[in-house]
């Protein structure tokens, strides 16, 4: 089998989603073009070598809709050779555009090809793709939807995770983004955003608060309690889980992840096509899974995953030197290093979407990204990253450094 | 032709179809009339001297609903999923037919129309309604496990928008006039008089014979299934549905879900989907035991099937009642609210004035909510006299006791009342588990000692359970049946036992739960079981409600009575321990089996598990749901056994409006039925060799099942 290797990854930084935004008047078209462009510029890349561009976007519908993935190729001006294809894999969406890519490499049917991800949730709302999931009436009903939120509270019920630990772990994320940002170590990977006219909309993630702490995150009001009391949600999740006799709405806007406008990519190839490129890799891909779990708790998939990726690698988790699990809530990733017994600190150390963000179909090509910069800085050697993801899955990646 | 339907042409050329059932007080839609609405419009439609049609009622109502003496025969008769939705479609076709007959049809709607006398106003092009406060449009079919078969899921909708579509057909909550103009499911409201008029004018001015969804360019008010809003309304109304029915009630997902997706086809399609759902519904077991049990038998029972014949119907002119504490109380407000006049006696004044402020106090919300008006509260009051004399009582037709728990001082209360009361009162007892024959013997007039069981708020709850002693003559029971019915609760009746038929089984149902916690089974697991299972309450909840120290007590007397030991099981040692040791005697208490913090939701007692504890196997839901379930309804078997309850309609009833056993079974004895008494027997065989000789089958219940002999024929 091909090996596939990461090249190199380059994302913009991520935007408030909403008006005011700063990435809010740009286009998802012209944010994926802008993204596109640079990975090729630093690169030099002659973009005839790639086989496919492959982009996750999680509300694939108005001007995101229509396969944004081709036609962003097109008006990036690559060469019309590339084709391209739009793939939802929810939340790993560009995380598994980027294990899609490097299938088709380890398969020796693609020699180069891209994969990432854009979502911009200012201008096309979470939802706007409609799906049967929440709405059909049969299927929700037979399936015993909830939204997400009541999902990451009820992780939190099972668990005994109390707002306090929620809230703990918020802190802990928005001072490791500072941080982060600080010293610099997300220099290698961001693209600086631009209007029409050159000037630079955006070069930071916009939502990082440092000075975040425990009494500021306490104001905050649960936000998915009325959800959970008012539409029913809360008693079809109990219905699912007769266990438990109330849930505990421990999720604010503050420990969950933000909504952020962004895009991403991937530059993935084989050695030979490396030599090609004139481009040395980065890190190697060593596995990577999806798999499904109970879908109304629906955000319990990353152990699941990462299990199954660590078996395919032949590794072991102690194995794992560095890891990244998307900050999709609170409650998920206490949850995950909980059933792995990882330390906080050896997880998400550069903080993740609770500080910066969450742009749904591009967060999982950042994720990466952010891994094999920080495996850089840190010298280590493997890492393993992985998301929660809507309907109840995970999907995981191993990567090592070469 | 069936003779449903006047047909004539007046000189203008327009045909007045006036639905007239011949000797019938109400309108119903059946399937003559059916065939005579198709008759008559296709007559109308072919005659080149009509210009178009008026439909409307001979009677005061418009058209009350479907007939559904062939409906709720369905399920026994076997019918095809298939065939189900072949009866629906057919209405479906006639409906069509008339709003697709190219003359312009308005429907004078002169009073008020119901599901199917709905779903035929809305095929109407122009639809005029009375102006009167009684003529109500709503669509009942989820209630009794149906949803509407006839278009309502189809047209209402595409009329009125999904929100409103949902409120009618889901919560079947019935539109006044002025909110069906407001919301658009009529045109024009008109003095009852005129609405004929008026849809006649109609006609002949604009007379536009297409519906707004056979006209091009048509979209949903609010929006269709692709606008953001709508997505929102489905997602809330599904999970709403899914927490209202815990998934036991198929109809109102289907209902949904014939709205969802036939409102994105055409409206020919989407009236095949809705016909698809009702098949599935109609040729189901839910709607079999909701009809029969919701509709039809307690329709017989309100209309007084178990009183003996040959007896003077009764009116009750002066009541007294013993004690006014809450039941008393109760009885008070209902009985004077059906203008009786009514004595209320209590040991002290203060008492029986605090038994008529009861009264006062639901006429003062009932006025604040627009419900009642201060002249209409005080007649009710006037009638209501506190006393502590029982001289008061002279003159009495009926006199109910709804004094303590305590045989005594019952037979005294019953010597004192009967020294002063004509020699023709009914005297009744509202004990809930005394027998009733040992409470007559303090009578003189034991042939006309009754029991009459109220449940607790008695102005909300609908059931009064008649118990007859050895003695108690069918004078008796007809005079108690006609005052239940001039109160307008439902009776049912049983013969004597200790606890009766409801108390007696619903305390199966708190002694299992309870026997679950004392097995380690997490509370809320239980509590949750018996909600998923359609139990209003959980096991725990409801025990704290009577009270901890009340279900002590009964069992303590019970088991002396009966010269047993107390406690005779883990659920009695757990109620034992509860009250004795841990000093947590109920919700009154502010501590049981729940803890009841102040200004806050109340949460399963923390404590529970250091006493009880919770064992790290525990079993699934819906085992649980089973035992609960199957326990109340092997007890009924029990007292049908042993004479007790000697109707099923009775035992249905009972179990549904009595303590809330879940309506989609048909109640306890229609659950047995629906799943089959011989999987019924199995179940207890298993149960009794995993949990006790209490889910232990007669042999009597055996024979039964050998012979597959369910509880209706």
């Amino acid at each position: 089998m091909t090996e596939a290797f990461i090249y190199d990854h380059v994302r913009s930084p991520r935007g408030r989603g909403k008006q005011g935004g700063s990435l809010n008047p740009i286009t998802p078209m012209d944010l994926t073009t802008q993204v596109l462009q640079g990975l090729r510029d630093r690169n030099q890349l002659d973009t005839s070598i790639l086989d496919d561009v492959i982009l996750g976007c999680v509300a694939p519908v108005g001007e995101q809709g229509a396969n944004i993935a081709r036609v962003a190729v097109i008006n990036a001006d690559y060469a019309e050779s590339v084709p391209g294809k739009q793939i939802n894999r929810f939340c790993a969406s560009a995380l598994e555009a980027v294990n899609a890519a490097a299938s088709q490499v380890m398969s020796g049917q693609s020699q180069a090809a891209i994969g990432g991800g854009v979502e911009c949730m200012s201008r096309v709302p979470m939802g706007s793709d409609g799906g049967a999931m929440a709405i059909d009436p049969q299927t929700a009903y037979n399936t015993y939807f909830v939204p997400q939120g009541i999902g990451a509270d009820l992780i939190a019920t099972l668990n005994g995770f109390t707002r306090e630990d929620a809230d703990a772990y918020a802190v802990a994320s928005q001072q490791r983004a500072a941080h982060a940002w600080e010293n610099g170590y997300f220099s290698k990977s961001i693209l600086p955003i631009t209007d029409h006219v050159g000037e630079v909309v955006l070069d930071h993630d916009e939502t990082v608060r440092g000075d975040a702490s425990m009494e500021s995150l306490a104001g905050l009001k649960p936000a998915f309690a009325m959800m959970g009391d008012q539409a029913g949600f809360d008693d079809v999740a109990i219905q699912k889980y007769p266990e438990v006799e109330a849930i505990d709405h421990v999720h604010t806007a503050g420990n969950s992840s933000g909504i952020v406008d962004g895009a991403a990519a991937v530059l993935i190839g084989s050695a030979e096509a490396g030599e090609k490129m004139g481009l040395k890799p980065r890190a190697r891909i060593r596995s990577f899974a999806s798999i499904g779990s109970e879908p109304t708790i629906m955000l319990t998939g990353p152990a699941p995953a990462s299990l199954k990726a660590l078996k395919l690698a032949g590794m072991d988790k102690s194995d794992i030197d560095l890891w990244e699990l998307n900050e999709a809530f609170a409650s998920v990733v206490l949850l995950y290093m909980k059933l792995l017994d990882i330390p906080h600190d050896k997880i998400n150390v550069n903080g993740g979407a609770i500080a910066m963000g969450h742009p749904l179909g591009a967060t999982g090509a950042m994720v990466l990204g952010t891994l094999v910069d920080e495996m850089e800085r840190r010298d280590l050697e493997t890492g393993l990253v992985t998301l929660c993801i809507g309907a109840g899955m995970g999907t995981a990646t191993i990567i090592e450094r070469v | 032709m069936n003779n449903t339907i006047q047909y004539a042409v007046d000189n203008d050329g327009i045909a007045l179809l006036t639905i007239d059932l011949p000797g019938k007080s109400m309108n119903v839609l059946t399937p003559e009339l059916m065939e005579d609405l198709e008759t008559t419009t296709s007559k109308a439609a072919a005659d080149d001297a009509v210009k178009g049609i008026v439909i409307t009622s001979g009677k005061k109502a418009f058209i009350a609903g479907a007939d559904i003496k062939d409906m709720v025969t369905a399920y026994d008769r076997g019918l095809s999923h298939k065939e189900a939705a072949e009866f629906s479609f057919g209405l479906n076709k006639t409906l069509r037919q008339i709003e697709t007959c190219g003359k312009p049809v308005a429907i004078a709607i002169n009073g008020l129309a119901l599901g199917g006398g709905l779903e035929v106003c809305l095929a109407g092009h122009y639809r005029v309604l009375a102006n009167d406060t009684g003529a109500v449009l709503g669509f009942p079919e989820v209630n009794i496990g149906l949803l509407p078969g006839a278009g309502g899921t189809q047209r209402t909708p595409r009329l009125i928008g999904f929100r409103n579509a949902a409120t009618m057909i889901l919560q079947c909550r019935n539109q006044r006039p002025e909110q069906a103009l407001e919301m658009g499911l009529v045109h024009e409201l008109a003095p009852v008089a005129e609405v004929v008029e008026k849809a006649r004018q109609w006609v002949l001015e604009k007379g536009d014979p297409e519906q707004p969804w056979d006209k091009k360019g048509f979209k949903i008010p609010g929006g269709g299934l692709m606008h953001p809003g709508t997505a929102q309304t489905f997602m809330v109304g599904n999970a709403l549905v899914a927490k209202n029915t815990k998934h036991n009630y198929p109809a109102p997902i289907s209902a949904q879900s014939a709205m969802f997706e036939g409102c994105a086809t055409s409206f020919d399609d989407g009236l095949k989907i809705e016909s698809q759902y009702f098949g599935l519904l109609l040729a189901g077991p839910v709607a079999r035991n909701m009809m029969r049990s919701l509709f039809v038998n307690k329709g017989k029972a309100d209309k007084l099937a178990r009183r003996p014949e040959g007896i003077e119907k009764s009116k009750v002119k002066k009541l007294g009642i013993l004690g006014a504490g809450m039941m008393g109380a109760g009885i008070a407000f209902v009985s004077a609210k059906a203008g009786i006049e009514v004595v209320l006696l209590d040991t002290s004044q203060e008492n029986a004035d605090k038994g008529k402020a009861y009264s006062e106090g639901l006429l003062k919300k009932a006025i604040d909510r627009g419900r009642s008006t201060p002249e209409k509260a005080a007649v009710l009051l006037n009638l209501i006299t506190p006393t502590t004399s029982y001289h008061d009582l002279q003159g009495c037709d009926l006199v109910i006791e709804a004094v303590f728990e305590n045989q005594d001082l019952k037979a005294k209360v019953t010597a004192l009342t009967e020294a002063v009361v004509p020699e023709s009162c009914v005297f009744a007892s509202n004990t809930s588990t005394l027998p009733i024959t040992g409470l007559a013997k303090a009578s003189q007039r034991p042939e006309q000692f009754i029991g009459l069981h109220f449940f607790s708020p008695v102005d909300k709850m609908p059931l009064v359970e008649i118990i007859l002693g050895e003695k108690t003559n069918d004078e008796a029971i007809a005079r108690s049946l006609d005052y239940i019915q001039q109160i307008r609760k439902t009776p049912i009746v049983v013969n004597d036992s200790r606890g009766f038929y409801t108390s007696r089984v619903f305390s199966t149902f708190t002694a299992e739960g309870i026997m679950m916690l004392a097995e380690g089974v997490k509370p809320a697991l239980i509590e949750n079981a018996a909600k998923m299972a359609g139990m209003p309450v959980g096991p725990l909840a409801v025990t704290d409600e009577v009270t901890l120290e009340l279900a002590h007590k009964i069992g303590k007397e019970t088991a002396a009575a009966l010269g047993q030991t107390y406690p005779a099981d883990p659920s009695q040692e757990a109620i034992q321990a509860m009250v004795e040791k841990l000093d947590r005697k109920g919700k009154r208490f502010g501590k049981g089996f729940y803890a009841y913090p102040e200004g806050a939701t109340k949460h399963l007692w923390p404590g529970l598990g250091e006493h009880f504890p919770v064992s790290a196997e525990q079993p699934d839901i819906d085992e649980l749901k089973k035992r609960l379930m199957n326990i109340q309804a092997l007890e009924t078997v029990r007292c049908v056994e042993e004479g007790v309850v000697t109707h099923a309609e009775d035992g249905d009833i009972g179990s549904i409006f009595g303590w809330g056993f879940p309506p989609y079974t048909g109640g306890t004895l229609s659950y047995i039925d629906t799943m089959g008494i011989r999987n019924f027997v199995a179940e207890c065989d298993r149960m009794a060799e995993a949990y006790g000789g209490r889910f232990q089958a007669s042999e009597w219940l055996r024979n039964r099942a050998e012979g597959n002999l369910p509880f209706y024929d």
